[in-house]
């Protein structure tokens, strides 16, 4: 499960820093996605994999009845999807809006006040 | 989009979608849901509307600037910080009432309802402001 | 009072939030954003002044006990920065009410400001590090619209460089928060530091060390990751230049000091002195880049650049007055370069372009105007006896002291190259004869322009002629830093 999860998410950094390399800036924004997916996979795993069961204790006790993976990660996870959420929503009309002005999707052509 | 069947489905669904949301948002209390998710769904409720029809059709049923939402919301949120201050304890401090109303029992009203009602309204708010412009284009 | 450590983020939240409820009118949210500002910096100097005499300030948010819950913690360094920031956020704010136009006002700019100042509270207060990665965010969110606010061709073009590499660099930064978290179950700081000096396993704790290099390096826009940095400052109106060049890098730069006086000094031997080569090269670099530019705003994006090397240096070095010497570079950097690129809007106002090329002649048409000028602009080079004398003055003693000879050589070089650079600008557009044919200067109020550049510029001479009692503090801001201990127990100890 490890092995599976670990990779995931080299695979999802490798496609990320990949895709964020390229020319277009379509595919910048989907390498973006796919880092900020990589990251949160990687803090899922932190907390550890145990296919068992949610981490809810449950009522009346007061220790787990079955090994449970951190539930922390998790919500730091939530608080990482929605921030990310935001800013890629946000990426995605400042491309669309680059593309409206330059008339292009090719990072090369953002050039205008290097000249 | 020129569609009768969406324009006719976003009118019936759009109650729906509202009801469902607050809903979401009340039962987020103690189960999966919650403000984000609920504003999430009510925000939805009002991008059929602007798909189906146009952006000034969503702003005249959302009836206020989306601005307006977030603004309401992030001061929510933030009060139901500020009332621990009055009992001498940190900021947003979770605080509880107990109700007991006629009818429906014991009802018990804390600050975390207060913070999950204002990511509902700057969600919402959130949402339709990044959206309505971009229909407008 | 107990409460005043939140009151910076309280103070901008409501500002914002009334922003937005106040959206068609825009007098009320001008001055909406001007009364915020001055109570921020109202909040930030009465924190100080608490922190300064009765220690570090905890509180533990929502009363969950430490090191479970989030806490806000605000020691001397942090609450320094913060002064600091309020002070800009004050001026930026004032100056604003002169020189943002219209269109912007009406697209949010001042709820934007507001949440801008509030990440950057957030991010100097805070004492979880999953926390930090929050604030970042909310500042960035904020920074990301004001500089792409208006659509202009190249405001758009630089937004998407910066948006793209500081998101890269938070993926970064989330990755390493999550193998810290994985590997030692915590993320409150003082928790962390507790645990990270007795981790059996030191070489995964260096490896961690280098991603925060790299996610923070990114944000402070030091060498070599710092393309973004004058790929995109000289595009937004200059109010936003301003508090981008004074505030956002400073953050990355306070988190480095705050993770690596706090966190990771466990192998100081390589992770300190992997800081120091950056920070000579980016003194370096960016001091090349500046020389070799012809436009005015550009030319101080590229000193932000070299700048951010002498605050990395002090860290570099890790001894006390090292760290105290980059504190002291800190405090002065932070309002010369905002009155520098104040001062350049100014300029932008009366002949409409930075360029080099098409300015000059302003020392007749306004002294006063290049009188704050050459007083930011030698003090950014280090004359006597301005602020950025002595804060290059300590960092070079310090680098003697332990006998780091390059580097000290790279910081006198690279001071030289900022008066030549300096002088560049000085020839350019203030002393020269301006060019054929010289245009009539557009009337305007130059009330709203002057006041904050002369109070920047009043405060520059100040700390230069106070620089006893503020090298004094900055003495003891980097005891309280070097001494992990105190933080340690400061927060530890505010258990209930």
């Amino acid at each position: 499960m490890e092995l599976m999860f670990a990779l995931t998410v080299g695979l999802l950094y490798a496609a990320g820093f990949f895709l964020v390399m390229r020319h277009s800036l379509m595919k910048l924004v989907l390498g973006l996605i796919f880092l900020s997916h990589g990251a949160n996979l990687l803090i899922f795993s932190a907390g550890g994999l145990e296919s068992r069961g949610l981490p809810i204790i449950a009522e009346g006790s007061k220790i787990p009845q079955y090994p449970m993976p951190d539930p922390l990660p998790q919500a730091l996870i939530l608080t990482a999807i929605v921030i990310s959420f935001g800013i890629l929503a946000f990426a995605l009309v400042l491309v669309y809006r680059s593309f409206r002005l330059t008339g292009s999707d090719d990072s090369d052509q953002l050039d205008s006040t290097e000249k | 989009m020129n569609s009768v069947i969406l324009r006719v489905a976003a009118q019936i669904l759009k109650p729906v979608f509202l009801i469902f949301s607050v809903f979401l948002l009340l039962r987020g209390h103690n189960a999966p849901g919650g403000g984000f998710v609920g504003g999430l769904v009510a925000a939805s409720a009002f991008v059929l509307q602007m798909i189906a029809f146009d952006s000034a059709e969503a702003r005249r049923h959302l009836r206020f600037e989306p601005h307006a939402f977030l603004g309401l919301g992030l001061l929510c949120a933030l009060s139901s910080g500020i009332w621990a201050f009055f009992q001498a304890k940190p900021f947003l401090t979770g605080l509880w009432i107990k109700l007991q109303i006629p009818v429906f029992g014991l009802l018990k009203l804390g600050t975390p309802a207060l913070f999950d009602l204002g990511v509902y309204f700057v969600v919402l708010g959130g949402v339709m402001f990044i959206f309505l412009p971009l229909k407008d284009e | 009072m107990k409460y005043l450590i939140v009151l910076p983020i309280i103070i901008p939240l409501v500002a914002a939030s009334f922003c937005l409820l106040a959206w068609p009118w825009r007098q009320v949210q001008r001055w909406i954003g001007v009364l915020g500002s001055a109570a921020l910096l109202a909040a930030s100097i009465a924190l100080f002044c608490q922190v300064n005499t009765s220690g570090i300030q905890v509180m533990s948010m929502g009363n969950w006990p430490i090191p479970f819950g989030i806490v806000f913690a605000a020691d001397l360094f942090g609450s320094i920065m913060l002064v600091l920031g309020a002070i800009m956020g004050f001026a930026v704010s004032i100056y604003s009410l002169a020189a943002m136009d219209q269109k912007r006002e009406a697209f949010g700019y001042y709820p934007l400001f507001q949440i801008l100042m509030m990440g950057v509270s957030g991010a100097f207060l805070t004492g979880d590090i999953f926390n930090l990665y929050v604030w970042f965010e909310v500042l960035l969110m904020a920074s990301f619209v004001l500089l792409s606010l208006g659509g202009e061709r190249g405001q758009i073009e630089g937004a998407i460089k910066y948006v793209a590499l500081n998101l890269v660099s938070s993926a970064i930064f989330l990755a390493a928060v999550g193998i810290l978290y994985g590997t030692v179950g915590t993320l409150n700081f003082a928790d962390l530091a507790v645990v990270l000096q007795h981790y059996p396993n030191q070489g995964l704790i260096t490896t961690l060390a280098m991603l925060f290099i790299v996610a923070f390096g990114i944000k402070a826009a030091s060498f070599p990751f710092f393309f973004w940095l004058p790929a995109s400052y000289h595009t937004p109106p200059v109010p936003v230049s301003a508090i981008f060049a004074g505030l956002l890098t400073k953050v990355g730069v306070y988190a480095l000091i705050r993770v690596f006086t706090l966190l990771f000094r466990g192998d100081t031997g390589y992770t300190h002195e992997i800081i120091l080569v950056m920070s000579g090269l980016t003194m370096l670099t960016g001091i090349f880049g500046a020389v070799t530019q012809n436009d005015m705003r550009r030319i101080l994006s590229f000193h932000i650049v070299s700048q951010i090397g002498y605050m990395l240096m002090g860290l570099g070095l890790f001894t006390k007055l090292a760290l105290a010497g980059s504190i002291f570079y800190i405090i002065h950097h932070i309002v010369v370069k905002t009155n520098l690129f104040l001062v350049s809007g100014v300029v932008e106002k009366i002949f409409g372009t930075t360029e080099l090329k098409k300015l000059g002649g302003l020392y007749h048409s306004r002294p006063w105007l290049s009188v704050f000028f050459l007083i930011s602009a030698l003090s950014l080079a280090g004359i006597p006896p301005l602020s950025g004398f002595f804060a290059k003055l300590v960092l070079i003693q310090s680098g003697l002291e332990i006998e780091r000879y390059g580097i000290v050589a790279i910081a006198l070089i690279v001071g030289l190259l900022t008066l030549f650079s300096m002088t560049k600008i000085w020839n350019e557009v203030f002393w020269k004869n301006p060019p054929e044919p010289v245009l009539p200067a557009p009337s305007f109020s130059p009330v709203g322009w002057m006041l904050p550049v002369t109070a920047l510029a009043v405060i520059t001479v100040c700390v230069g002629v106070l620089a006893g009692p503020i090298f004094e503090l900055t003495i003891r801001t980097s005891e309280q830093l070097m001494n992990q201990e105190i933080y340690i127990s400061a927060v530890l100890g505010a258990r209930p």
